[in-house]
């Protein structure tokens, strides 16, 4: 994570103090004055506060409360339809709020919209490209719209274009251009001004997976070079793993979750341990006997151990030892963020309500039931020897990131 | 003034590249200076400089060109999804909207004065038979001034429907249908009445005072482009037209 980043996982709904870190008042905690303060923190680029949009009798956007610190990468996480876009058109001052209140770079989006985009650059649902021109003429626009100098655009231009492969073709029409290259140089231009905050609305949708991956590595290392805050929404999770520094989870216009991608994972798969080795077939029934245990299953050679809450899986490992098991490998269940995500949007779902936004086209897309748990996903926590030696225990995923897990259930 | 000048910077980008090349868009505009400033000046001969009605293609012209090129102002960024781009740029909304106005009233504007100069050449050439020949002031004047206002009408009427037109073939024919309706609709109404009420009108508007009724006209086109202007400020919210 980089400057000015907040660790730690953040209940939606709860208030923020003034450097956006959670004040976590406990389950029953609500709106208090305290959140329009923090929204209104120049520290975080990005602060909400019951943040509302609705199109007639459809919410888009349902009480967001955001606090995206200055300097990171924060993932916007949705399935179709969930209010991402919305939420960028809301935080770019393009879209009046129906409640609640928004800061982008300590502006008001209602009051300075214009100051706003001013200070942001943008790469939208679509690449927003002029086609007829080339990409020259397309980053001069925006160049000169900015007002920067002539010799300032040109500079910008080469630093932005060479590392992406463009410059040499810039003056090329873009409308000859594949889709990738268009939204490299989409990304180009919403960089081109040096803004303090970028947002950009699923940039590798619709690409395919080489160039997907290709924009990704740009889009970090560009990120990474700019020093700039990034607002990424996506539903690719990959990409949001890879990118981000936090990730809110959306569905339905409500923030689900704020945490960092690994503590999200870890989330939903802390609880579990994942042994391999040999006659685990006699310790299975032993193991299920335990009082902490809530589900144990034996398939392929593997020992799939489900602890209830906050149960320590070092005695699973001494009594597997006792049974007369030769441990080859313990790990300890974590998720992938697919997985964290597709449970986060399986817990929610039977909270639809009928009329919601991205209740129909998302959820058949994404939400579909949480498959069972990849243990192969887990990280690696010990071999047997060390499992049972100097360690009393498995050390948590959680833990190594130095921040509290746990935050399912949508906003109180 | 800076961000004005950046959006009609852009618009003439696009508008050298409307054809698919600036050397396409180059060889269409040639072609049509060739049909208005040479073909049709030599068919009229002198009557171009002595008739003010031989100059009635110079004032249709700019509307014309001005209708193609305004439909496409927003419906066409919409269709293209530059629009919400441009949107979440800096630039302030009166600077997008003259910008595009500007353009397009210049563009029409400036055709129909390249077309009339190089007529006048032609005729020259073609039918001076050793004296030169001049537009009368009043008719230059007249050419100039209106050609202006007209562009200008067009522009501020054409934004005002691209503003809200889904599609950009939708905006051109929402505005064919007005300027057939602006057009036609007083044609037919004439032939509609009777003889003798015709001959009246007819009389009527020759007796005239040509200086002051085209002045009079002047001020009505310069008040209707203001409104025009107006409405399309008023109807220029960012929201609605991302909604749109």
């Amino acid at each position: 994570m980089r400057r000015g980043a907040t660790r730690g996982v953040r209940r939606p709904g709860l208030p923020l103090d003034s450097a956006g870190r959670t004040a976590d008042r406990g389950p029953g905690a609500v709106h208090r004055p305290s959140v329009r303060e923090a929204a209104l923190s120049a520290e975080l680029a990005i602060s909400t506060a019951g943040l509302r949009r609705d199109f007639g009798a459809l919410r888009a956007v349902d009480a967001l409360d955001l606090a995206v610190p200055a300097g990171s990468v924060f993932g916007f996480l949705g399935p179709n339809g969930s209010g991402k876009t919305t939420t960028i058109r809301l935080l770019l001052g393009l879209l009046e709020p129906t409640a609640g209140v928004a800061t982008v770079l300590g502006h008001d989006v209602r009051r300075d919209g214009a100051r706003v985009r001013e200070r942001c650059g943008a790469l939208l649902e679509h690449p927003g490209l002029y086609e007829r021109l080339s990409a020259a003429d397309n980053l001069e626009f925006v160049g000169r719209a900015w007002r920067l100098p002539a010799t300032e655009r040109l500079r910008r231009m080469e630093r932005l274009l060479e590392p992406l492969g463009l410059w040499e073709r810039r003056h090329e029409i873009v409308g000859t251009w594949s889709r990738g290259m268009k939204q490299k140089l989409a990304v180009a231009r919403a960089l081109l001004t040096a803004p303090d905050l970028v947002f950009l609305d699923e940039p590798t949708a619709g690409l395919d997976p080489v160039a997907a991956a290709a924009l990704r590595d740009d889009l970090a290392s560009l990120a990474r070079r700019e020093g700039v805050t990034v607002f990424l929404t996506t539903h690719n999770l990959a990409e949001a793993e890879k990118l981000c520094d936090l990730v809110g989870v959306i569905r339905r216009g409500r923030l689900l979750s704020v945490a960092p991608p690994r503590d999200i994972r870890t989330s939903v798969g802390a609880s579990r341990l994942v042994v391999t080795g040999r006659g685990l077939d006699a310790a299975l029934d032993p193991v299920r006997a335990q009082p902490l245990v809530a589900a144990a299953s034996l398939a392929d050679g593997r020992l799939t151990v489900e602890l209830d809450d906050g149960a320590d899986g070092s005695g699973i490992v001494a009594l597997l030892v006792g049974q007369g098991v030769a441990i080859d490998e313990v790990r300890r269940g974590s998720a992938d963020l697919e997985e964290a995500f597709l449970a986060l949007m399986a817990e929610t779902a039977d909270e639809a309500r009928p009329g919601d936004p991205g209740g129909g086209e998302a959820d058949a897309g994404i939400a579909r039931p949480a498959e069972p748990a990849r243990p192969s996903d887990g990280e690696p926590m010990a071999r047997s020897d060390e499992a049972f030696g100097a360690r009393p225990g498995p050390a948590r995923d959680g833990e190594a990131g130095g921040a509290p897990v746990t935050v399912r259930g949508s906003r109180p | 003034m800076s961000d004005l000048l950046t959006v009609c910077w852009k618009e003439v980008r696009e508008l050298l590249h409307q054809s698919g090349s600036v050397g396409r868009t180059l060889r269409n505009l040639a072609f049509m200076l060739a049909v208005f400033g040479v073909f049709l000046p030599w068919e009229f001969g002198r009557a171009l400089v002595d008739s003010p009605a031989a100059l009635l293609p110079w004032v249709w012209v700019p509307f014309m060109l001005v209708s193609g090129v305004v439909a496409d102002s927003f419906a066409g960024e919409r269709e293209r999804h530059t629009l919400e781009t441009l949107l979440a740029s800096r630039l302030p909304d009166d600077a997008i909207l003259l910008g595009k106005v500007i353009t397009a009233a210049l563009y029409g504007w400036g055709f129909a004065l390249v077309s009339a100069a190089i007529g006048l050449a032609t005729v020259n050439v073609t039918h001076a038979e050793g004296t030169l020949l001049l537009y009368p002031p009043e008719l230059l004047v007249g050419l100039v001034v209106f050609g202006l206002l007209g562009s200008l009408l067009m522009a501020t009427a054409g934004v005002l429907v691209s503003l809200r037109a889904a599609t950009t073939r939708q905006a051109a024919q929402t505005l064919s249908l007005a300027i057939v309706g602006l057009l036609f609709v007083p044609i037919v109404a004439l032939q509609l009445l009777p003889g003798t009420v015709r001959l009246a009108l007819v009389r009527f508007v020759a007796g005239l005072d040509m200086p002051l009724t085209a002045s009079l006209a002047a001020i009505g086109l310069i008040a209707a482009d203001m409104v025009l202007l107006g409405l399309a400020l008023a109807r220029f919210r960012r929201a609605s037209l991302l909604l749109d």
